[in-house]
């Protein structure tokens, strides 16, 4: 597309709270300006893979160009740019609101501001965007679009009096957000002739094109032919085709310039040379800086990933290799467990990743896994002044050669009504939170604040404040360093043969209460076999809980002719298929689910 | 030619048991009269497939297949004979339950050949037949095993059942000595197996896991592996050997029929459900027929023929499979014998008595 006047594009993305419509929203601006028929359209054009779909949770990064007829007569160039809306993803939020000029804000109006309305307003604030806010959901008979446009000028502090108030699911009002963002967004500056400076935000592995870079151009030209170099991570290549991002397709164009929005794929092999916030400059005329904000993500979840049949290691590592094609966060490397065997330790930017990426190795590799209970990174200062980053209990050392250890910490920010303040403090209390302060936003709602220890929350403290809260409460949180804490290495041991698979770590005064619930857990999970199995929790050689799985008694078919043999047989097959789902740790057979029940401790 | 075994099926009861899965249910004189008439047409169906075979024992079981009438089990027994060659020694059993049976039925069935004839009994305990939903009592039972006698029948089996709701050690023990005492040649013992579309299973659940419900009704595990192993002690005494893990007989009456289905020789089912293997294919009347592969074959030579406390035979099984055992399940075997559920004695590898009581733990190992 020659020809396209800075002026006349709109480089933008929707940032809302989960739920409010965000996805509805980005569909809707996508259909009225006329780049897909109704008959094209999915219900959620951005979210193109299959889980994103289900989960309603947008997983990458993408965009979308779209071309407006405004109703001041000229045609502009929307770029639309999609952000993951979990915490586990903030960085790349950050990147992507980095390649925006302005934000549309999505406000619920029946449910008004909520946690990560606030926390996505101040990340796009801290990048200079102007917010457009977009009251949604007026459809609902609880909408009140003027409370809600109060309170977004009260709390956030902008303008929200000429708010649209929209639709996104009925399409009502909708065109008025499509003439806004012509109006408020401001267009993309930058020289086209300055040398190149272009922001990465995502990019994903083609097997064909190998790997594609969505990038934002800030400064200078890029085209085919064009040497270019990351900055950050020093890769270089040349330029083998630029293009746009058609719904769903990549389209080749001659160039991009200052203010577009686009693709650029240059045979490149590895995700990993195109980190998400690297700069892509002309190796030739190179810019003198790059852009401000780049960091190495790193994971903060860790857990052990096992194929369930042994004999699948290589497609686990072969999966585990092409998903990290696309996905620069996940890290493994290969480690050994006593009861698993073979598998790989495992790091993931959250317990949403972590479940991501493992239902894409079951779903889309057809891989069974067994999977460790997750944890964080703990630092162990060991007596002669070595520091260990520990990501597997089993590689705890002994305890007599930790001087101490320390867990990471994330500052929580809560906002919840006024009702639920007691049941939150609560549970975060139960949590090992330390308080921080509460703000009053309304009369009826609060921001709670708190450092909790991620190790707290990693599991299901999420799940918790929803039914504590019942589903009123809404949660932010960002990672605020380590504290020292007085931590011990659970250890379970199976017909007194400890199982390094289902250690973890946990704060001494709360090992006592998940030992104990552990043992019962396991006790149900366990199912009985030819002996006895005593089922225990330790702490080093202590013994702080036990649980005990009778032995089978019988387990015989008292008749079997010929009118039964079929039937009788698909019984042992079940039987059978049964132990396959089993792994053997001595003598015992443990069900793979058990190595994952540890998760599941507050089920009640 | 090859022997074959046949099994009729007679679908027809006075009344459902409480337990019961079969096929079985009430039905009127005409139902019962053309349903004899289509079992005649089925047998001759099989005019041609007859020829390849001799038969060697034929169970009509039910069902209660004393209810039908003389004439129908002369009718039955008639195309039979006009379809299959009978071999002269053949065992031939019916199953009747008592309340069914009269004089003239058995002179008929001793008239026709029969030589065995199973009887249902299941308790000598009237509340617990009541309790079951049988029709009977034990003195009714009584009066049908010595009218059997009378009759001249020689070979007497008498089906037992351990696990009823309500059963205790004490009464199990009672049942199976008033029954051994009247010296059948024969007693299948069977531990209640609760199926699912019966209404025990209504009651206790998939294998009696609903059974908290209905506290003290069925004999907790612990006391029915009691009541399992008290029955070899007790049958013992009276001269009966297991044979098979809920099979007991004198010497020398072995069902033989049974024996057939575990170590499977060829046999053809006729009737509503009947069951067949002929060749490497099973199928049940009006079923697809399943083709057996070498795999599968293995697999039921062994789950089967390990029902039979003799064991498997390892000469039997490279006869068969001409490959030695040791080469397919030498790594199972070695395991069960080492956690003793398994013991091998000469040619012969047997489910120890542990073995038998997690026996389906044992023959899952087997299935490749």
């Amino acid at each position: 597309m020659a020809g396209i006047e800075q002026k006349n594009i709109r480089n933008f993305c929707i940032i809302a709270h989960i739920d409010h419509g965000k996805s509805t929203l980005a569909d809707r601006i996508i259909e009225m300006t006329g780049l897909l028929t109704s008959r094209e359209m999915q219900s959620q054009v951005l979210d193109n893979m299959e889980l994103e779909r289900e989960r309603g949770i947008t997983i990458k990064a993408q965009a979308v160009r779209t071309v407006y007829q405004a109703k001041n007569g000229e045609e502009y160039i929307f770029n639309l740019i999609d952000t993951p809306g979990h915490v586990d993803f903030n960085y790349e939020v950050s990147r992507s609101l980095a390649a925006c000029d302005g934000a549309i804000l999505v406000v619920d109006a029946a449910q008004g501001v909520e946690a990560q309305t606030l926390a996505n307003v101040y990340l796009a604030l801290d990048h200079d965007l102007d917010v457009m806010p977009v009251i949604n959901k007026i459809d609902l008979p609880s909408a009140d679009p003027e409370r809600v446009i109060e309170e977004i000028e009260d709390v956030i502090g902008i303008e929200a009096e000429d708010a649209p108030r929209i639709s996104a699911k009925t399409g009502q009002n909708v065109e008025d957000v499509l003439e806004q963002i012509v109006e408020k967004i401001p267009a993309p500056e930058g020289d086209p002739d300055a040398p190149l400076q272009a922001l990465i935000f995502d990019s994903l592995y083609d097997s064909y094109k190998g790997v594609i870079v969505f990038c934002r151009i800030k400064e200078g030209t890029v085209k085919k032919g064009t040497p270019i170099r990351m900055m950050a991570t020093g890769a270089k290549a040349e330029v083998v085709e630029v293009g746009y991002f058609g719904a769903g397709q990549f389209i080749p164009c001659d160039e991009l310039s200052a203010g577009m929005v686009g693709y650029i794929t240059a045979s490149l092999k590895n995700v990993k040379d195109t980190r998400v916030g690297d700069t892509i400059t002309n190796a030739a005329h190179p810019c003198a800086e790059p852009l401000p904000g780049y960091k190495k993500v790193n994971p903060m979840v860790y857990c052990g990933m096992y194929p369930a049949d042994g004999a699948k290691y290589p497609d686990l590592r072969d999966a585990l290799e092409k998903l990290q094609l696309n996905d620069a966060s996940l890290q493994f490397e290969p480690e050994t467990s006593i009861a698993l065997g073979f598998g790989f330790r495992c790091g993931f930017l959250g317990l949403l990743h972590l479940e991501i990426i493992q239902e894409r190795l079951e779903r889309e590799y057809n891989l069974d896994l067994v999977t460790t209970a997750p944890g964080v990174i703990y630092k162990v200062y060991k007596t002669n002044g070595e520091v260990i980053e520990l990501t597997n209990p089993s590689n705890l050392p002994d305890p007599s050669e930790i001087e101490y250890m320390e867990e990471p910490i994330v500052k929580a920010e809560i906002m919840v009504t006024s009702e639920f303040i007691g049941a939150i403090m609560e549970l975060c209390q139960e949590r090992r939170g330390v308080y921080d302060g509460m703000e009053y936003i309304e009369e009826t709602r609060a921001v709670l604040r708190y450092h909790l220890p991620l190790n707290e929350i990693i599991y299901d403290f999420f799940d918790a404040l929803k039914s504590r809260s019942r589903g009123y409460a809404s949660f932010d949180y960002e990672m605020d360093g380590y504290v020292q804490s007085d931590l011990v290495k659970l250890d379970i041991l199976i017909n007194k043969e400890e199982v390094d698979a289902l250690s973890f770590i946990v704060h001494a005064d709360t090992a006592y209460e998940r030992g104990r619930r552990m043992c019962e857990k396991l006790k149900e999970e366990i199912p009985r076999q030819l002996f006895e199995i005593p089922i225990q929790a330790a702490i080093g050689s202590k013994i702080i809980a036990r649980e005990t799985v009778k032995a089978m008694r019988k387990d015989v078919l008292a008749k079997c002719y010929g009118g039964d043999i079929t039937r009788k047989k698909k019984l042992l097959e079940k039987q059978k298929e049964g132990k396959k789902r089993m792994r053997q740790v001595g003598n015992v057979e443990i069900p793979q689910k058990a190595f994952m029940s540890v998760l599941k401790l507050d089920d009640k | 030619m090859k022997p074959l075994e046949l099994y009729l099926h007679i679908p027809f009861c006075v009344q459902k048991c409480k337990y019961c899965d079969f096929l079985s249910a009430p039905a009127s004189m005409q139902e019962r009269q053309d349903y004899v008439w289509s079992l005649c047409q089925k047998i001759r169906s099989y005019r041609e497939l007859a020829k390849a075979y001799h038969v060697i024992s034929i169970f009509i079981g039910g069902g209660t297949p004393s209810l039908l009438e003389s004439s129908q089990m002369m009718e039955i027994v008639k195309a039979l004979r006009e379809t299959f060659f009978l071999d002269g020694d053949m065992e031939f059993t019916v199953e009747a339950n008592p309340g069914t049976l009269t004089m003239e039925k058995l002179h008929t069935y001793r008239s026709l050949g029969v030589n065995r004839l199973s009887l249902g009994l299941q308790s000598a305990k009237d509340e617990e037949l009541k309790c079951l939903g049988r029709i009977h009592s034990f003195a009714d039972f009584l009066e049908s095993y010595q009218m059997a006698r009378r009759a001249g029948f020689a070979n007497i089996n008498v089906d037992l059942m351990s696990g009823i709701p309500g059963q205790t050690l004490p009464g199990w023990e009672e049942t199976l000595r008033k029954t051994a005492e009247l010296g059948p040649e024969h007693i299948s013992a069977y531990g209640l197996i609760i199926e699912e579309g019966t209404p025990f299973y209504e009651m206790y659940g998939e294998d009696g896991k609903d059974r908290a419900q209905h506290e003290g009704e069925l004999p907790d595990e612990e006391t029915e592996r009691l009541m399992y192993h008290r029955t070899r002690e007790i049958l013992e005494e009276y001269g009966f050997t297991r044979y098979e893990i809920s099979n007991y007989a004198k010497p020398g009456f072995a069902c033989r029929h049974n024996l057939g289905y575990w170590e499977r020789t060829e046999y053809l089912g006729i009737g509503t459900g009947a069951a067949s293997l002929i060749g490497n294919q099973r199928w049940n009347e009006g079923g697809e027929k399943i083709t057996l592969s070498g795999k599968d074959q293995m697999e039921e030579y062994m789950f089967l023929g390990l029902r039979k406390m003799e064991g498997v035979s390892k000469a039997g099984f490279s006869r068969i499979f001409g490959c030695e055992i040791e080469a397919v399940y030498g790594d199972v075997i070695q395991k069960m014998c080492e956690k003793n559920l398994l013991e091998i004695s000469g040619d012969f590898i047997r489910l120890t008595d542990f073995g038998i009581d997690v026996s389906n733990y044992v023959m899952s190992e087997f299935l490749l």
